[in-house]
């Protein structure tokens, strides 16, 4: 992690839905390299909050800078700069592996030579070898999923989005996953993550709780144990969600 | 043709019948289901059985087979071999007597988007010959927490109380056997609780359960839970006791870099197994001698881990899933 390189800075971001407050001021830093989760109940406001830090929504109010672009006037630019990955949306499963990553690399602006070379080393790292010619579509979710992270980061963006990459994988597949995004971080890239499970929060360098649309607390798991003086990130989490009043 | 084969086939599955265990809430025995020609095995030969009033888990990710369990088992699919039961009725012969007994909560909302809260509750007590007034009792608890919406199109629900009303169309012909698919996934920690306390009440009353979940902590409030994976059952029990036949000492350890270390400890030759759990890592030895813990110590400082902690810990569940499926 780079302590003096901020990836992600958001100032008072505020999104509004006629008298709905969606995204109501969030002020965040996110350093290079770091993994920061972003966590929050139902309908606390994070999916929004995303689609603005990606360039797909435009804020109400408030600034936000991401990979160095500005979120209102440069949204094109931060969408080259990010990669992004969801349990919803992955790749097209009647399309085989190769095949996909031909065409996200490709959308990414990625050369032939470059795509060639980038496809055999994510090849090889998967140990998915012998399965290149298989259809998305019949792989089991974990390999999807794992897949799936390893073409948003085709084009080596310098941050990466990733909406509850892992909901519903297996235990086992769901710590491969793991390997791969701190794999991730320790090359330089910034990790954002939104996960439903509290053991993966753990293994974030920071997190936020987003309730009723405001970030009620940001720091390391460790202090945010101490401060709420929690067991676990399971306890901190209902503590400060439990007041929440909005649904999804 | 063999001897067997000139058997009539329902003389053979009332005599595969007979063999099931009786006065169960569920039973089933060598379950198997297969989709595409035969070429995906969803279920593969499962056999568990479920008490009556009992709190039955099915654990396992997406793809473990637990959806087609329960289409089979609430009559919605046939099984391709095997038999099983619900309150001592054939899932194939008895179809219709158990679809009029049982509650189904499919994993996917299933009730109708267009219909206000109090519409849908009142069309599936239609349906069941009952009225709303009737079973009342059963879900009061959990309606009063729905009612100040009851005018509101379920479409138009949060997540939270669109599976409350779910639960309530479910019951609200107060049935024998509750079947939940997969009611808590991807609600967060708050509303997993509020369910959760809600079976709890629910099965005080009565009513035999089971429920489905991919999240490995809420195996612990079940009275016995089933681990599967790739459709096969690995392990039935209390959650107590599958903890209990965790067959190895399992240790936490962290320093200051978690996956430095991750790499450190998984390159010592003495160690068996080792995988982040939260912020620590959870480890096996090799051999369970009380050098290994010194030695790898030793060896990690070594590497110049700073805050080394390591300590004995007792398993979780899903430290004994990941132990039973790698």
């Amino acid at each position: 992690m780079n302590d003096n390189q901020i990836s992600i800075s958001a100032n008072k971001l505020t999104k509004r839905f006629g008298d709905f407050i969606a995204t109501n001021e969030i002020t965040f830093d996110v350093k290079q390299g770091e993994i920061f989760g972003f966590l929050g109940a139902n309908g606390a406001g994070k999916t929004t909050a995303m689609r603005m830090l990606c360039g797909l929504s435009k804020p109400s109010s408030g600034e936000a800078i991401v990979a160095g672009f500005d979120v209102y006037k440069q949204t094109e630019e931060i969408k080259k700069n990010i990669g992004y990955m969801s349990q919803k949306f992955s790749l097209y499963e009647d399309l085989t592996i190769l095949e996909n990553i031909r065409f996200f690399g490709g959308i990414y602006g990625l050369s032939n030579i470059q795509l060639k070379e980038k496809s055999e080393n994510l090849i090889a790292d998967l140990g998915l070898g012998d399965q290149i010619k298989k259809l998305v579509g019949e792989l089991p979710l974990g390999w999807k999923q794992k897949l799936s992270f390893s073409v948003a980061i085709l084009h080596n963006p310098k941050i990466v989005f990733l909406d509850e990459p892992t909901g519903g994988v297996d235990p086992v597949t769901r710590r491969q996953f793991w390997d791969l995004i701190y794999a991730a971080a320790d090359s330089g890239m910034t990790i954002f993550v939104t996960t439903h499970y509290m053991d993966e929060a753990e293994y974030c360098n920071r997190i936020s709780i987003m309730v009723d649309g405001k970030i009620e607390a940001l720091d390391s798991p460790a202090n945010l144990k101490k401060q709420y003086k929690a067991a676990s990130m399971d306890d901190v989490f209902y503590q400060l969600a439990r007041g929440a009043k909005r649904g999804e | 043709m063999e001897e067997w084969r000139k058997v009539p086939l329902e003389t053979t599955r009332q005599k595969d019948l007979n063999k099931m265990d009786k006065g169960m809430g569920v039973a089933c025995r060598d379950l198997t289901k297969t989709y595409n020609k035969d070429s995906v095995l969803a279920v593969d030969a499962v056999s568990f059985s479920v008490e009556k009033k009992e709190l039955f888990g099915l654990i396992g990710p997406d793809g473990a087979g637990k959806t087609s369990i329960f289409r089979m088992l609430t009559t919605l699919l046939l099984p391709d071999s095997g038999n099983a039961t619900v309150d001592d009725l054939d899932i194939v012969t008895d179809y219709k007597t158990i679809r009029s007994k049982v509650g189904y909560m499919p994993g996917k909302f299933s009730l109708y988007q267009d219909l206000t809260v109090e519409e849908n509750l009142q069309f599936f007590a239609t349906l069941f010959n009952t009225t709303i007034t009737e079973n009342y009792d059963l879900i009061k608890d959990i309606y009063v927490q729905i009612e100040p919406f009851k005018t509101r199109r379920a479409g138009k629900l949060s997540g939270g109380m669109k599976q409350k009303l779910a639960l309530c169309c479910a019951l609200i012909h107060k049935p024998t056997v509750l079947f939940l698919d997969e009611p808590t996934t991807g609600v967060d920690v708050v509303s997993r609780k509020e369910f959760w306390e809600m079976l709890k009440k629910l099965k005080d009353q009565g009513i035999t359960i089971l429920v489905s979940t991919p999240y490995m902590d809420e195996a612990t409030l079940c009275d016995r839970i089933a681990l599967i994976q790739s459709g096969k059952i690995m392990s039935i029990d209390t959650p107590q006791n599958i903890i209990n036949a965790f067959p190895q000492n399992l240790y936490a350890i962290k320093s200051t870099d978690i996956y430095q270390l991750l790499k450190d400890v998984r390159m010592s030759e003495d160690v068996y197994s080792c995988f982040a759990f939260g912020e620590y890592l959870h480890l096996t030895f090799k051999n369970e001698v009380s050098e290994s813990e010194n030695k790898l110590e030793n060896f990690l400082i070594e590497k110049n881990h700073k805050e080394l902690e390591i300590k004995l810990i007792k398993p979780t569940i899903e430290d004994c899933f990941i132990r039973l499926s790698s």
